[in-house]
């Protein structure tokens, strides 16, 4: 592996959520280190997405702060978030669905762009030749994705599996730093959850992109992650190395026990 | 035979400025979900901005050459539908992120009327000419080919094609642009769209500024035939049916849904209206719209919208 894992980037500090009188997160606190891997499992309802969805800026905790690279966000949001370097999936899938992978994917490339409107409307030369870097920038992604062959195909069209691999690769296009991933295996077969798990492994290990995944197969997580984060009804209950929450009693009582 | 050509092509130079008003909801609804009842309002603030200057500006600063004073006005127009367009932003969508349909809607519905009231305070409520020198007489075409030829209306012709061209501009701007991808992609999923960074606000911005610029010209072409009064506002009513027609979301739609209503309106008139009594164009589009609601709601290039339940 070429990675190292470094200093902590994603700090969270004692998050509180709640929507109306039903509590989501509960005083949770977890950090997440430079180039790691780290998910968060829990069973239904435990408060994954919500999670992150605080770190992405949709929801805003009522208590508790988050930290990134040193900078104390009380509230984020999704735009913020973006211009900050964290992408992310969602886990019913959020494509656009009447364009193109390619279009969707570029559309991923916003935040990189400089040239303006009316550069852009009449083809101005900066405009044309940022146009062209970006493209050949996603192309490389829909090489890595392995997606050459539905460049052009609207992602409504795709199979899931397929489309799932899209949403990645927009989240790749803004080459963040931390990289959100909810469920990205979710409703796949064996197969594409391998294929699912070598992009992640391969982003994470090539790109030396951090990080953070929710994901309700055991096996996948065990596997992939270098430390886990278990919530069960907005509270953390485990916090460690795949093998320290294997074996954390808490954890087997309320999840790997129960259901599985 | 000429003669059904005529009707027909009469039909499809109407249509084409349906069309252009149509674009205008569509565009707005694609990129916020909001059906703006204020399209018809902004045509007729844009066209009373447009007359009022184009006689104002030589009066003010003596400029004699008539083309000048007309383009100096347009560029005023465009300035205002800009500022219209932040500020319908500013003070009434970025406060309303999120909400209900129709909460958005009623917002609207106010804006058109605030539009319609201060377009006539600030530029008065007269009928207003605006000239930007259409030609008005009928030319014959193909008189070659046809005995007798056929007679076209030219102003009709001009404005069609002025029509068509910014259809065209538009549909190539959102096709083949960066900012265009990225108003596209506000009209599939907000959420996501604000997840890579598209910044929702200024998308906004951009897409009002265009709804203007179809309603300034939109303005100009009708405002030039019919002259500029409050009636230009009920232009947008004759574009509903069009929007109904075409579906919502479908720019293409807007503009095929806009030449159906035109040719029909004029060959039901011409070929059923004596059996009826004559008068079919005035009802003919929203019969035709009602139509299209009961066996096929979602227009005919809009999306079928599946509910899972």
């Amino acid at each position: 592996m070429g990675r190292t894992i470094g200093e902590v980037v994603l700090d969270l500090n004692n998050v509180s959520l709640s929507f109306g009188g039903v509590k989501a997160l509960s005083d949770i606190s977890f950090d997440v280190r430079e180039h790691e891997v780290r998910a968060i499992i829990g069973p239904n309802g435990a408060g994954k997405s919500s999670m992150l969805n605080v770190i992405n800026g949709v929801y805003r905790p009522q208590e508790g702060e988050i930290v990134l690279r040193g900078e104390h966000f009380s509230r984020m949001s999704p735009y913020k978030a973006a211009q900050s370097g964290i992408a992310r999936t969602f886990q019913h899938i959020a494509l656009f669905k009447g364009m193109s992978v390619l279009d969707n994917i570029m559309t991923g490339r916003t935040l990189k762009m400089k040239s303006n409107l009316v550069q852009q409307a009449f083809r101005l030369g900066p405009a044309w030749r940022e146009e062209l870097e970006h493209r050949a920038k996603v192309e490389e992604i829909i090489d890595f994705l392995e997606i050459q062959h539905i460049r052009k195909t609207p992602v409504g069209r795709l199979p899931y599996g397929l489309q799932k691999r899209v949403d990645l690769g927009r989240a790749l296009a803004m080459e963040p730093q931390i990289l959100l991933l909810d469920e990205p295996m979710a409703g796949m077969n064996v197969e594409e959850k391998q294929d699912m798990s070598r992009f992640i492994l391969d982003v994470n290990d090539q790109l030396g992109t951090t990080i953070v995944l929710i994901e309700h197969d055991m096996g996948v997580v065990m596997d992939i992650s270098d430390r886990v984060v278990v919530l069960d009804y907005g509270k953390k209950i485990g916090d460690g190395t795949p093998d320290e929450v294997r074996s954390n009693e808490e954890v087997i009582s309320a999840y790997l026990g129960a259901s599985h | 035979m000429s003669f059904f050509l005529e009707t027909l092509i009469g039909g499809l130079m109407a249509g084409m400025l349906y069309s252009l008003v149509a674009l205008g909801f569509v565009l707005i609804f694609k990129a916020s979900g909001v059906f703006n009842f204020a399209q018809g309002a902004m045509v007729l603030f844009a066209a009373l901005a447009m007359a009022r200057f184009a006689e104002w500006l030589p009066a003010w600063t003596g400029i004699g050459n008539p083309v000048l004073a007309n383009v100096m006005a347009f560029i005023i127009s465009v300035a205002i539908m800009f500022a219209v367009a932040w500020l319908v932003e500013r003070l009434v969508l970025r406060h309303l992120v999120n909400q209900e349909g129709a909460t958005l809607l009623m917002a609207t519905l106010g804006i058109a009327y605030f539009l319609e009231g201060v377009g006539q305070t600030v530029f008065g409520s007269d009928i207003y000419k605006i000239d930007v020198g259409m030609p008005k007489d009928p030319v014959m075409m193909l008189e070659s080919v046809f005995e007798g030829g056929i007679l076209i209306n030219k102003e009709d012709f001009i404005a069609a094609l002025i029509a068509a061209a910014l259809v065209g501009a538009l549909a190539l701007f959102f096709q083949k642009t960066p900012t265009g991808r990225a108003l596209r992609a506000v009209a599939d999923d907000h959420q996501a769209a604000q997840s890579i960074g598209i910044p929702l606000n200024r998308i906004w911005v951009i897409v009002w500024c265009v709804a203007g610029i179809t309603a300034l010209v939109a303005g100009i072409i009708w405002g030039s035939k019919l002259g500029v009064q409050f009636s230009l506002a009920t232009v947008a009513l004759r574009a509903l049916p069009v929007v109904i027609l075409g579906g919502l979301t479908s720019v293409p739609g807007a503009i095929i849904g806009g030449l159906i209503i035109g040719v029909g309106e004029k060959l039901s008139e011409v070929y059923l209206g004596p059996m009826v009594g004559g008068g079919i164009e005035i009802w003919f589009a929203y019969v035709l719209a009602l139509v299209f609601l009961l066996f096929r709601p979602q227009g005919l290039f809009g999306e079928k919208i599946i509910d899972r339940v």
